[in-house]
């Protein structure tokens, strides 16, 4: 079998805060394969951006990697240099932010923004990159794209904006791209648009996608494989057509539980996981999804579950559900 | 654009016109005028003599045809004359304006290569040493009045090195190193003095705009780091500097006032104040005149910055 493009294996990242150091992931393992797409799911704050942050390394000051390695391309990330790291970022790992609207800077013109990677990497002229901005502005299907090249951020529409993003992405044809929450700011009728066209480019450069999301709608439609996070683990995986058809993780079956239906009854109420996302400077002992747990058994306050293959490619870490 | 530098240019009549007005009329407020003082002067104190002089000079008239008569005036150019010297008061202003215009520009320009770049480094690294050093160090600044500090300038090294800096003014064209020599002493303790204020607001400013999602982005290109400084944050975050500059502008005039007194440069502070003791009616509204239209034609070119750094307010 081919090595996997990126393997995180065991990773941990804490930060400090005012409140003291919070583990923000606790020994995170994935992999994600060439020309795959993988969705990573799960609440606010169960470390879906993070990981994909410390595979940037863009974690910031207050942020680090406390164990556990990244590898891409069978190179390790975490102990590469910071020049080696920056080399890498917009060229080969590229990142589409969630929020279209502030992620790109609104004192520079949109064709200087896409250009800059293939400036910054490629070793072109700025002429040539505006040019090449041109093209990949085209490629995001932005009406007019010669004629923006020269327009500010805030004369573009949200949807626009997060086009830009993408181009500015792919200006490099990255081998991989991390799309965190990319569609949740925008309208649902453009939420569609953007996600189809992010799939068909990264098929085309045959790149890998790490999309991150909240919506199980999305999972469904654009991904290959699913990692569901909470509270800074990741507790189950599996291929996206066998997620859906045997959730095997508590917290994956309340997921799929809690998705409203065209079929319910009007008037129903939705189907929700009781009590609250976990703290996560004072997560739960053991398993840290145990008090919302429906089967939780005194095992599971005691001890961490740990990620285990339960069917074949299907792994889970939990003790006790039978699903 | 053209458009909008005329509708500031309008915007800053009614202000002008009212500056004028409170000028013109408290510096006849202040007790003593200046017949008492001619008078007291030449030794003659008959009621005649004031009556005459008083016809001479135009001041018999009541206050606002004197103020019509003088709007009149400004609107031809005329400043009117020097009630002592009797010469214009343009023709004063013409020598001291520039070299006090010198002071302030080479004050702004110590200010500014100052502040930024330190205000850039202190906010790169938050809490360090170097932080807080130059944090120190600006609220020193702050505390510390310009013309106090002129004064141990001018003692110190006198008694210590007996080195003194000069106080000979040289015009800039007749000798540009000698007119440097003399003015840099005073234009970097105004410019330092400056510089505080502009260092803190750079430092926040930085520290805000570097939490910034679109620094992230820049960062997620593999963008050099200084790259990212200079092009992506600095222009944000010089939008506000560029405001507190402009709102400095009256500081920076009134701080070249004072420290020409204590350098003996003969600039328009010098040319004030022996217009103020000596009730010199004209001059002293001239050179309002002349500080209120600089201090509202830099908050123009303020204005017009924006749009040079800012897209939004181009549009």
């Amino acid at each position: 079998m081919m090595d996997p493009l990126l393997s995180i294996s065991n990773l941990s990242v804490n930060f400090k805060t005012e409140r003291g150091n919070v583990q923000a992931l606790d020994g995170v393992s994935l992999e994600v394969n060439e020309g795959e797409t993988l969705a990573i799911v799960g609440e606010s704050g169960s470390g879906k951006s993070v990981t994909a942050l410390s595979v940037l390394g863009l974690l910031g000051d207050s942020g680090g990697v406390s164990g556990g390695d990244i590898e891409f391309a069978g190179e390790s990330l975490v102990n590469a240099s910071d020049e080696h790291r920056r080399e890498i970022r917009g060229n080969q790992i590229a990142m589409i932010f969630q929020e279209p609207m502030s992620s790109l800077n609104p004192v520079l013109t949109i064709g200087k923004q896409v250009a800059e990677p293939i400036w910054q990497h490629r070793n072109k002229s700025w002429k040539d990159a505006i040019c090449e901005a041109g093209k990949l502005l085209e490629l995001v299907s932005i009406p007019d794209a010669q004629e923006r090249l020269g327009d500010y951020p805030h004369q573009f529409s949200g949807g626009m904006r997060q086009r830009v993003m993408i181009a500015m992405a792919l200006a490099c044809q990255p081998k991989l791209i991390i799309a965190d929450e990319p569609t949740t700011a925008l309208d649902v009728t453009v939420q569609a648009q953007i996600l189809s066209l992010l799939k068909n480019l990264t098929t085309e450069l045959n790149s890998s996608l790490v999309i991150i999301t909240h919506d199980l709608g999305v999972v469904a439609r654009y991904a290959n494989r699913v990692a569901v996070m909470y509270g800074g683990r990741i507790v189950e995986t599996a291929s996206a057509a066998e997620l859906y058809r045997n959730p095997q993780h508590p917290y994956t079956v309340g997921l799929m539980n809690s998705i409203p239906t065209l079929h319910g009854k009007p008037g129903a109420r939705l189907n929700t996981i009781i009590g609250q996302p976990p703290d996560l400077s004072n997560l739960p002992s053991g398993c840290s999804f145990h008090p919302r747990c429906p089967f939780a058994k005194p095992q599971c306050m005691q001890s961490k579950p740990k990620l285990e293959e339960i069917f074949p490619n299907h792994f889970r870490a939990c003790f006790g559900y039978e699903g | 654009m053209r458009l909008l530098i005329i509708r500031r240019l309008l915007a800053l009549l009614p202000t002008l016109i009212f500056t004028s007005i409170i000028v013109f009329a408290s510096i006849r407020m202040i007790p003593g005028d200046v017949i008492d003082l001619m008078l007291a002067q030449n030794d003659i104190s008959t009621g005649n003599d004031r009556a005459v002089i008083e016809a001479a000079l135009g001041l018999d008239q009541p206050i606002y045809i004197q103020y019509f008569v003088w709007v009149v005036d400004v609107l031809s150019g005329d400043l009117g004359r020097s009630l002592w010297q009797n010469t214009p008061v343009t023709e004063q202003l013409a020598l001291t304006l520039p070299i006090t215009f010198e002071l302030g520009f080479l004050a702004l320009l110590v200010a500014l290569s100052v502040a930024i770049p330190i205000g850039i480094y202190s906010a790169m690294r938050q809490d360090s040493m170097g932080d807080y050093i130059t944090r120190s160090f600006s609220l020193l600044m702050l505390a510390v009045p310009s013309f106090w500090l002129a004064t141990l300038v001018m003692v110190f090294p006198s008694v210590w090195w007996r080195w003194a800096p000069p106080l000979q003014y040289t015009p800039f064209l007749e000798d540009p190193v000698a007119n440097l020599a003399h003015m840099s002493v005073p234009a970097i303790l105004l410019g330092l003095s400056l510089s505080a204020v502009t260092m803190r607001m750079t430092r926040t400013m930085m520290l805000e705009v570097l939490r910034q999602d679109y620094i992230r982005t820049a960062r997620a290109k593999g963008l050099k780091e200084n790259i990212v400084i200079v092009r992506h944050a600095l222009r944000n975050c010089l939008i506000p500097v560029v405001t507190l500059v402009g709102l400095q502008a009256p500081l920076l005039i009134g701080g070249a006032v004072i420290l020409e007194q204590i350098f003996v440069i003969p600039g328009m502070g010098l040319m004030l104040l022996e217009a103020v003791f000596q009730r010199d009616y004209p001059v002293v509204t001239g050179v309002f005149l002349v500080v209120g239209v600089s201090i509202l034609l830099i908050n123009l070119v303020v204005d017009l910055t924006y749009s040079l750094l800012d897209p939004k307010v181009r549009s």
